[in-house]
Order: structure tokens, then sequence, then C-alpha cells
């Protein structure tokens, strides 16, 4: 067991920054999460911690060793693949038990752990079988037991369900943290899939451009979000981002987004700090609430442009002018399309961010 | 109705036409081996009127005399000493050779490598006097590695196995790094064993060239002790005469290794062929 500290982290490919300046502190046996759009820097990352590739910069410490000049084989460290990267002419066997080959472990040993492994991942029936002959879900079992195999410090894993199907991935995502809560390896998880981060982490490191936008447990991502991108990222379907400008009102500051104007619960001081007179108003599609009658309470009116059904959810696309929201009422409410309702923001769940900066405005 | 009557005819017209063509081919490509061996089986009096393909009667003499008139198992032990001399060390250094080409990265490698595929275009008649020259100074004239020596890697192999390697996943390299693979294990566990068919169209194709070598062998040994089989076959095509039939006995016999070789390796070599034309 280990905690993973990455200090000042840079990593350029020619002019591009494809990690820029990145500080993490992983706590033994956490389960962290790089989550972030493709490009964002966190299969890099990855790549960084487990050796594969040189950092410009910055420092990497596994297990209170700095580990910037140690191969990937004495790191300690085990890695699932996206593509599993099972040797194909290997049997099942043989691709588990190889990292133990490599480290000349005793053949009785060898074929002792290579069985309570597949017994864990309940693979020990295709042992004898070649990567080919398995499914997806399977390969991707028989990749999980050759890197637990070696019951390494640390286990990374680059975005190891994006090549199975939906309800598999579903299953699978509770089975891996299932395992780590019972083998309590310090893992390093990289995904695009913010459901999935949600999911299964301990906390969650969002990146965009290379750089770490907040680094934090899922439910304060979802409820604090430091800047527009982590707000936008978060959440499915999206938070809804509307246009507006500050106005100032006596002592008071309203926002002033066209459609309506929301008054902002702090002081004129409070929002010196700001860059621009621009911001961006978030809401939730959740926190939308979509009325028929038309009450006093309600922000503005719009048009019901669209619903898509989910079941226990619906979400119903409101068109105001030119503004285009999502949001999501129960599924027994229906909705149709050209219908005229109400909408209300609830004061409490509205987000402010700065037009410029995309920082949020508290 | 009519319309799929005539597709379907119009489908056997072509798989019929198609297979005519391709048999027209065969024919051509596989005319020489029967005229070679229907040689081998005829009386001395090779060319007679009116030509006959197959003889009248099959002269197996001619075999017979073949073999008497040369050391013929010699020549078969020389070239078969060569041969295991020249195809291992293909296969290994070229195949070593073009996993560093293909996978490390150190200083100079695009240069060396346009250096090494330069050397392609120049051809071996260029190169046959300093090849003979060095041989000479090391006192390699009339010895089996002097026959092997300077064939026992080729920019070719070497190119082949890079272009093979290039197209493999870079994640069963970074696997087998972090499983504690050094860069020697990577190639010896996961790169040659994957190598099949780029190992098997190396191997005909160097065994094929070993076992035809002739200006070499010509050039470096003197002793008939030291003949290969290609060497012994000229001997029988003199200055002013040529005597066909066990001339064409012996290379009856010297071409059937190749042809059988190329038979269990072919699944190989084909499916070697598809994944250059694909990867080309």
């Amino acid at each position: 067991m280990a905690e993973v500290i990455v200090k000042g982290l840079t990593k350029k490919y020619g002019k591009v920054k494809a990690v820029d300046n990145l500080n993490l502190d992983i706590r033994d046996g956490e389960l962290v999460v790089l989550l972030g759009p493709s490009g964002c820097g966190k299969t890099t990352t990855l790549r960084c911690i487990a050796g594969l590739e040189v950092p410009d910069t910055g420092e990497i410490w596994i297990g209170g060793r700095c580990v910037n000049n140690v191969p990937p084989k004495d790191r300690d460290i085990a890695m699932v693949f996206q593509s599993y990267a099972l040797y194909p002419h290997m049997t099942v066997f043989e691709n588990i038990a190889f990292p133990l080959k490599m480290r000349k472990t005793p053949k009785r040993e060898i074929n002792v752990r290579v069985k309570t492994v597949a017994e864990k991942l309940d693979i020990i029936e295709l042992l004898g079988r070649k990567p080919a002959e398995l499914s997806g879900g399977q390969q991707q079992r028989v990749a999980l037991a050759a890197a637990l195999v070696r019951e390494p410090k640390v286990f990374l894993m680059d975005e190891p369900l994006s090549n199975i199907d939906a309800k598999l991935r579903i299953f699978m995502r509770t089975e891996i943290k299932k395992l780590q809560r019972e083998l309590k390896i310090t893992t390093i998880y990289v995904t695009h899939d913010q459901i999935e981060a949600m999911a299964i982490a301990d906390r969650i490191g969002v990146m965009n451009h290379g750089k770490l936008q907040q680094f934090s447990s899922p439910d304060e991502l979802y409820l604090n979000p430091e800047n527009a991108f982590v707000a936008g990222f978060i959440g499915s379907p999206p938070m809804n981002m509307i246009e507006g400008d500050l106005v100032q009102l006596d002592e008071e500051v309203l926002v002033d987004a066209k459609l309506f104007t929301l008054k902002l619960p702090g002081t004129l001081n409070t929002l010196k700090a700001l860059k621009s007179r621009r911001v961006l108003v978030g809401i939730r599609p959740e926190d939308i609430r979509v009325l028929r009658e038309e009450t006093e309470s309600i922000n503005f009116k719009a048009q019901v442009c669209g619903i898509e059904p989910l079941g226990v959810n619906t979400i119903v696309i409101l068109e105001a002018g030119p503004v285009l929201l999502r949001a999501v009422v129960p599924g027994d409410l229906r909705f149709f399309a050209g219908e005229k309702v109400g909408v209300v923001l609830p004061q409490s769940r509205v987000y402010i961010f700065d037009g410029e900066t995309g920082e949020r405005v508290k | 109705m009519h319309n799929n009557y005539f597709k379907a005819i119009m489908t056997l017209v072509r798989k019929v036409g198609m297979h005519l063509f391709l048999l027209f081919l065969g024919f051509w490509v596989l005319m020489p081996f029967l005229w070679m061996i229907t040689a081998s089986l005829k009386p001395p009096e090779l060319f007679n009127a009116p030509p006959h393909l197959i003889p009248i009667y099959f002269h197996w003499s001619n075999y017979i005399v073949a073999f008497q008139t040369a050391p013929f198992g010699r020549y078969y032990l020389n070239t078969l000493i060569v041969v295991l001399g020249i195809v291992p060390s293909q296969l290994f250094l070229s195949s070593l050779a073009g996993y560093a080409f293909a996978r490390l990265n150190f200083w100079g490698k695009k240069l060396l490598f346009m250096l090494l595929l330069s050397t392609l275009m120049v051809p071996m008649y260029v190169t046959i006097i300093p090849s003979y020259l060095i041989i000479k100074k090391l006192g390699l004239l009339n010895t089996y590695l002097g026959l092997i020596l300077p064939f026992g890697v080729s920019a070719f192999g070497i190119f082949l196995f890079r272009q093979f390697y290039v197209s493999f996943p870079k994640e069963l390299e970074d696997r087998a790094l972090i499983d504690g693979c050094s860069r020697l294990q990577i190639w010896r566990y996961i790169f040659l064993p994957l190598s099949k068919p780029a190992l098997a169209a190396l191997g005909i194709f160097s065994f094929l060239f070993a076992w035809n070598s002739f200006l070499w062998p010509l050039i470096i040994t003197t002793d008939p002790k030291m003949w290969t089989i290609q060497l012994g076959l000229a001997m029988f095509s003199g200055k002013y005469t040529t005597h066909w039939t066990p001339l064409m006995a012996g290379t009856t016999v010297s071409v059937l290794p190749a042809i059988v070789l190329f038979i269990v390796f072919q699944k190989y070599y084909i499916k070697h062929l598809v994944l250059s034309t694909r990867l080309g």
C-alpha cells in the first residue's frame, strides 16, 4: 500500500503542454479518478506515474520514494490498459502468470497465485484459452487479473471499461470498486465518463487543457463546482449555462440575463474581484422547476420544444427566446412539444461564474 | 424474377471466366517445372521431331547418371550447411535490428534507417569485389563461414521486420515494460512469438536466396569439395555441349526442398503478404 504524490508535473509534446504543473496528493488505499475530455492530459499523467513517459519537470512519489528515475518495472505498480493489452500468443494462464514469471517467482507459487486471482475474478474456466477466444468482458477480467496477481502497491487503470457494452460497464465498475475496497490498493483510474467517475471514485481530479480544475469528492464536485468547466462537465444532462450581465442597483447586485433578473446574495464588495461584468448563470437541469400554471414565483415563460422520456425521469427541452434549457422532471409528469410553461430557477440552486475566467462567484 | 436469373448467370460467367484466366496463368507458371521434370525423364537425345512433352519411355537412369557424374550428396550437404547458417542468422539479426528501428529511440535512427534503405539500391555485383577482398583477408576462402558471413543479415530483412513491428500495438510493449521485461525480453517473449508471418516470409526468401546462390560460391570456392548444388549443376553445361537430361534430373532434385518448404510455410507466407498489402 502506498500514497502517490505528484508535484508540479509538466509534460510537453513539442509546443503542446499535455500536462501543466499538476499537483496531486493521493492517499493510501484511495480510489482517485482523473476525469476530463479527450486530450486533457489525464492519460499522460497516468503514463508519467507508470514511468512510461518521462516528465519534463516535476516529481512523482510513490510510497514515500521519488520514482522519477525508477524504471516502470521497479515502481511496484500494475496497469490495466484501454485495449487490455493481453499477449495474443499466450493463454489466459500465461498472460496472468507473465509478470510473476518475469520476476522469477517459483512455479508452484505462480500456480497458486494465478488460480487464486482467477477464482476471485471468476475466470478459472478460461485459463486454457487464448485472448482471441474471449468476449470483451472476459478479456477485461483477464487484464484485471494480470494486474492484480502481483499485488502491486498502486493500481493504474486507463479507461478500462470503454471497450465493453453499456450494460456490462455498469456491472464491471461495481466489481472494480468492490475489488478495490477489498484489497485496499491505491488506485488511479482514468476515464472521460463522468457518471463512471462519480460512481466509483473516492475523489475525482477534473482536468482540462493539462490543468487540474478541481480535486474533490464526487459530492463536492457536484454541489460546489469551482468553475464553469467543472460545473458543465459533472452532471448529466450537463448544467445549463445562460449568459448575463451584472447590474448594480443601489447596494444590491442583480444578474440581468435578458429573460429574467436574479438578485445575488452578496454585496458589491464581494464582487469587486470580478474581471468582467459578463457572467454565466448556471443551473442544473434537475433543479429547474417546470410549471403549467402561471404563478408569481416563475422567473420566465418558455415553450417546450422537445421531450426525452427516460423512464424514471423525463428531460424537457425548453426554448425561451435565444436560450435553450434542459430540465429534468419526474417521469410521470407529461409535457408536450409546443406547450407554454413557466420556469422557476430556485435562487439557492443557481451558480454564477465569471464570464471571462469561468471561476465561480461565491 | 428475370433480373435475378440474369444476375445469377452473370455471376456464373464471371466466376468461370476468372477461373479460366487463373488456370491459364497457372499453366504458364507451372510450364517450366513440367518441362524440367519431363526432360529429366527423356532419352539423352532430348530434342526429337516431332517433339513430345511427355516422353514415351521414362528414363529414370538420368538421375543415376547425374548422381554418378557429380558428388551431388556432397553438394547437397554443403548447400544445407550454408542454408542452415544463413537462414537462422537472417531471421535472428533482421528481427532484432527491425525491432530496434521500429521501437527504440536512439540518436540518428532516421538517418541510419535511410542509409540502410539506400543499400537496397546497390546491386550485389557492385559489392562483390570488396566483399571478396574482405573474405580473402579474413582467410575465409573455401570455408563455410566465407559462404555464410556476407549474407547473415540483409537490409531487406531488417526493413521487412521493421515494417512488421511498427504496426504492433504500443500498449503490448507498455504492459511488458510494467510486467518487468527488459527491451531484449520484450523482443524475445512478445515480438518474436508474434512474428510468425514475417519469420516465414523472410525464411522462405533467404532460403531461396541461399539455395539458389551461384555467383558468390563460384567466386570464393576453388575447392570442388566446397561446391554448392548450383555449382554442381553448372558442371553439366560445358563450353560446347550441355547434357540436358542429367542436368534436368539434378535440377529437379535441387528444387524439391524449396517446393516442400514453400508448401509447409505458405500459410504464414500468404498471411504476411496479405498483412503487408493491407499496411502498405
